[in-house]
């Protein structure tokens, strides 16, 4: 009797290891820089994907998923597509997440589109980048998307004259162009335009020639990293008047680190952005509470990317119960609404792109902190560089 | 008067010496064909070590060689790498033809700069093939609306290899044709550094003023080197280019010429499998560390890299070349490493 | 138009003298004893960091933790130097790269851990902070502040060369080692002792560049390359020739990018590469 116990109990925990089996797990590839000059959004962007995975549990309409994290080390398509390429065929992935730059993502598309893998555009913001691959959604946002409104809001809120100064690479070109559109569309007078180069450390020869073109509004583009905060002290500097020219830029200009490091120099700065930490909505305050007692640092663009990342890959594994096809998810993806901590968002069914609200904000002083104060907003943006280059 | 013929035996004796294959070279040889058999999820790995060692080889050529160090040397990768997809982009995707094109593209370049280069030495010659590297990468993200800027060049495609090997997901066509190209070019290498020509280049990399007052000229050897070493570059970058069909600033930039550089050093430069060696194991090591901790890699390679410096002075196989001089060492390191300058003749 | 010629005269000269004061250290070590050391910046980056950490963490003015980022800058180049670089100093050029290259990549990857990835925020106090309007222009007061500090370290450095025993006997070494060994001065220790002292300045200008060019752990690597421009078009081992590279290379860099701000970012490298090609032992190098 006792013989027939165990057995029949190891044939129990056999049945229930092979079904375990049989219920598999979803690999998710993370491909992304966790090294190098680009490693801080690269931890962002897992801090968010490591939040949802908390508070969302780690298995899916069954199954139960899993990571495998790739550093691709900064701007080397080479090596992105080659770790895509593994984390598929070396590591069995399901599905392909991260892509904090453009040629990664770019290179990466391939990859998708050869081996028919799902893949989630956390960060990569060119517009371009999501018509490289039938199997890619974006869930972060598009320069162009965010730029173009600016330049429309600018010139309906009184900017007559504006001067743009961009980083002189991709992104910054993209945020030029799109907001020369806008702006000039709406009817205004762009005076004077210059790129400055992406390593640059100093900005008051720049900063000075904006100043002497007297314009009424001066349009910068600067990537994250020390370049914002450098600005913000150079403006008031070079004695710069907020209050006369509006100074506007995309979000990254008054990320936290940069408002830190500027202090009041930054009070006044007008950006343009999907998102900010300071988001008035329940939902983004629990999620800011969430993170920074999780991470002790507020979250920024790259971190909310990550988390909606998540949200949209457990979404679509619910909805298709668990089948990892790549056809099957982005057809569950197409249209996908949701509340994320940014507001609302939708993935666009025809491109697969992000559409969401686009927020005009104002650094002020609340509470004896330094926030950006959303106090105008532009609703269900898409991204528009499609429709230009299509004309 | 002839020179007597006692007189030439003793070079032609170390050359005729040098250039026999030793079995551990056979065997380095067999051994790049494993991962094959071995590890076939990993060659698309292989064939990027494969074209990272040919770079290596080609910077050996002018530094280990010939003293010049280069810290500009990813910009003939980069201009093989650029021209290749350009090439592909403007509709010819054939990829030896693409290969020659751009081996061609950074020659010319490296034949131009050479003139420079072969007047100048020491940290002067340093910093100048920094400056023109560093150069050359602001011009490449100046001329977006060529090499694509920042976001690298879009629309490469290649034709399949001889008509039929397509380059595929899993790296096999891209293994065998970075490993053939590396190995034809090891070849040519060896060949021309265990000639008269190569002779006259260690010349100049230990005594410049010597070989002069010997009445070698050293310029036009500087030169030609520096080109062939530049046309080599520039097939890896090549290569690189087809077997991904993407291009980036990244081919071109400081990050690149400086990765180089340590992966040669640590190899062991002057010995021609320095490079090979440095290449492959400082690649493995960063993947397999990257592997384990994506944020904190660059600390087990940096203590790598110290290790390394401290106990094996010359780089891997110039301290393994140092422990097969001693007693012990010769016994079991003897045929493994590569000749020093263990010459009979004065 | 003579404003903005002597703004950019003002802000390529502030920009100079931080240069100045990073590679000064690496100019001095390298023409004494022609130890390569690459690691030159992380003393930098650890300067800024022990600022960081004072100024955050402990809540320290500005100001006095620049005295202890010298310190301790210099005393972690001392621990360096005993223990691992000595051992190289006849080793070839090309492994004292690789070790010093290996303890930039560790210090990175440490400073990653230790600090996280962000950008480190640094509060100045508020005198440092905003401008003067003098005679038409308006002058940044933390450049003013930069300038004048960095001019009374470089005139004490100065002095300290010039004037004291100690001093002559670092000369001599730089001049001439084997004469000055032959002399009975300590080259050793002459040696250690200008080793922390570079180390120190260079963990000094990590301070100060916090506010004006930003603080994260690549900063041991991106800075490098500067470093090593105005060491090469200064001269090895000559102090005046660091201070004339800095301020030509600042202030071309400003120019370039005022005047031509398309092709500013190539100002900087053609400057380099005539003057190295003209003088290849830099301004001031020996030949």
């Amino acid at each position: 009797m006792r013989r027939a116990m165990t057995g029949f109990a190891s044939f129990a925990v056999l049945l229930a290891a092979t079904s375990a089996q049989a219920q598999g797990t979803v690999k998710i590839g993370v491909v992304m820089s966790y090294s190098g000059q680009f490693a801080d959004p690269g931890s962002q962007i897992d801090n968010g994907i490591k939040l949802y995975m908390k508070q969302n549990g780690d298995t899916v309409a069954g199954k139960k998923i899993e990571l495998i994290r790739k550093d691709s080390g900064g701007i080397a398509p080479d090596v992105a597509k080659r770790l895509s390429q593994e984390v598929i065929v070396r590591d069995g992935a399901d599905i392909i997440a991260g892509y904090d730059l453009t040629p990664n993502a770019l290179a990466a598309a391939d990859v998708s589109a050869q081996a028919k893998k799902f893949m989630v555009d956390m960060n990569a913001a060119t517009s371009v980048i999501i018509t490289k691959s039938p199997y890619m959604v974006r869930t972060s946002f598009t320069v162009w998307q965010v730029n173009e409104v600016l330049g429309t809001w600018a010139f309906k809120n009184g900017v007559r004259k504006a001067y743009t100064l961009v980083a002189d690479f991709g992104p910054g070109h993209d945020g030029e162009a799109a907001f020369i559109k806008g702006f000039k569309d709406a009817g205004g007078e762009i005076v004077g335009s210059a790129r400055y180069p992406v390593a640059n450390l100093d900005f008051s020869a720049f900063l000075q020639r904006a100043k002497d073109a007297n314009p009424d509004g001066i349009y910068i583009w600067v990537p994250g990293g020390p370049q914002p905060a450098a600005i913000g002290k150079t403006i008031v500097e070079l004695g710069i008047d907020k209050n006369k020219v509006k100074i506007m830029g995309q979000g990254e200009l008054t990320q936290d680190d940069a408002l830190k490091s500027m202090g009041d120099a930054g009070l006044g700065l007008i950006t343009a952005f999907h998102y900010d930490a300071n988001h008035q909505s329940d939902l983004n305050r629990k999620f800011v509470a969430a993170y920074n007692a999780e991470f002790k640092r507020n979250p920024d663009m790259f971190s909310v990317g990550g988390y909606d990342g998540m949200h949209a890959i457990y979404e679509t594994l619910k909805k298709t119960g668990g089948n990892t096809d790549g056809t099957a998810l982005i057809n569950a993806v197409k249209g996908m609404k949701w509340e994320s901590p940014r507001g609302p968002m939708m993935i666009d069914p025809q491109t697969r792109d992000v559409i969401e609200t686009v927020y005009i904000r104002r650094v002020e002083k609340v509470n004896g902190r330094l926030v950006n104060v959303e106090f105008d907003k532009i609703e269900n943006v898409k991204d528009p560089w499609q429709a230009a280059t299509a004309k | 008067m002839a020179v007597s013929s006692s007189a030439l035996a003793g070079p032609h004796q170390y050359l005729q010496a040098q250039i026999r294959w030793r079995p551990i070279e056979i065997a380095f040889w067999l051994a790049t064909l494993l991962p094959f058999v071995l590890t076939p999820n990993y060659l698309v790995l292989a064939s990027q070590i494969a074209i990272t060692a040919l770079f290596a080889l080609s910077l050996d050529l002018i530094l280990g060689y010939a003293g010049i160090v280069s810290l500009g040397h990813a910009a003939f990768f980069g201009v093989g790498a650029y021209s290749a997809g350009l090439l592909s982009k403007w509709g010819w995707g054939e990829p030896l033809t693409g290969v020659i094109v751009a081996g061609l593209a950074a020659g010319l370049l490296g034949y131009l700069v050479s003139f420079i280069i072969a007047r100048f030495r020491h940290l002067a010659l340093i910093m100048i093939t920094l400056g023109f590297g560093l150069l050359l990468v602001e011009a490449a993200n100046s001329a977006g609306w060529l090499t694509g800027g920042a976001d690298g060049l879009q629309g490469v495609h290649m034709w399949p290899l001889l008509g039929t090997f397509q380059f595929d997901l899993y790296g096999y066509t891209a293994y065998c044709y970075a490993l053939i190209v590396l190995f034809l070019c090891f070849l040519l290498s060896r060949r021309l550094i265990n000639s008269p020509f190569g002779l006259s280049l260690r010349g100049i990399r230990e005594n410049i003023i010597r070989m002069r007052a010997i009445g070698a000229e050293s310029r036009p050897h500087i030169r030609t080197i520096y080109t062939i070493a530049a046309v080599m570059a520039g097939i890896a970058g090549a290569i690189l280019t087809q077997t991904t069909e993407t291009v980036s600033l990244g081919s071109l930039d400081f990050q690149r010429s400086a990765d180089i550089l340590v992966m040669l050093i640590l190899g062991g430069t002057g010995r021609l499998y320095g490079g090979l060696i440095g290449a492959t194991i400082y690649l493995i090591a960063r993947d397999q560390f990257s592997g384990i901790n994506p944020q904190y890699w660059y600390f087990p390679i940096g203590i790598l890299l110290i290790l390394v410096v401290l106990f094996l002075p010359n780089g891997i196989l110039g301290g393994l070349a140092r422990l097969a001089e001693t007693e012990r060492g010769r016994r079991w390191l003897g045929p493994l490493t590569a000749p020093s300058w263990r010459g009979k003749f004065p | 138009m003579i404003t903005s010629v002597l703004g950019v005269l003002f802000d390529g000269f502030a920009y100079g003298m931080l240069l100045f004061l990073l590679s000064v250290g690496l100019s001095v070590t390298l023409g004494m004893m022609n130890f390569v050391n690459l690691a030159h910046c992380t003393f930098a980056m650890i300067g800024g960091y022990v600022s960081v950490t004072l100024m955050n963490g402990a809540g320290w003015p500005f100001l006095a933790t620049l005295p202890i980022a010298f310190l301790a800058a210099a005393a972690i180049s001392v621990a360096f130097e005993r223990t691992m670089f000595h051992r190289l100093y006849r080793a070839s050029d090309l492994d004292q790269c690789l070790l010093t290259i290996g303890v930039v990549f560790v210090s990175v990857a440490v400073t990653a851990y230790l600090y996280g990835t962000s950008q480190q925020p640094v509060s100045l106090p508020n005198y440092l902070r905003g401008s003067l309007h003098v005679a038409g222009l308006t002058l940044g007061v933390y450049r003013i502040f930069l300038i004048v500090f960095a001019l009374a370290v470089t005139a004490a450095l100065v002095w300290g060369l010039e004037f004291t025993r100690f001093g002559a006997q670092i000369r001599a070494a730089v001049d001439n080692q084997r004469m000055a060994r032959g002399l009975g001065i300590n080259v050793d220790a002459a040696f250690a002792i200008a080793f922390a002292l570079g180390s120190g300045l260079a963990g000094l200008g990590g301070a100060l560049a916090i506010d004006m060019v930003g603080l994260d752990p690549s900063f041991a690597l991106a800075y490098l390359v500067y470093v090593l421009i105005v060491v090469a078009v200064g001269g090895l081992g000559s102090i005046g020739g660091s201070f004339a590279a800095a301020m030509l290379l600042g202030i071309s860099d400003m120019a370039g990018k005022y005047y031509f701000p398309a092709i500013g970012s190539f100002l900087i490298y053609l400057v380099m590469i005539s003057l190295l090609m003209w003088r290849p032992s830099g301004i001031f190098g020996r030949r």
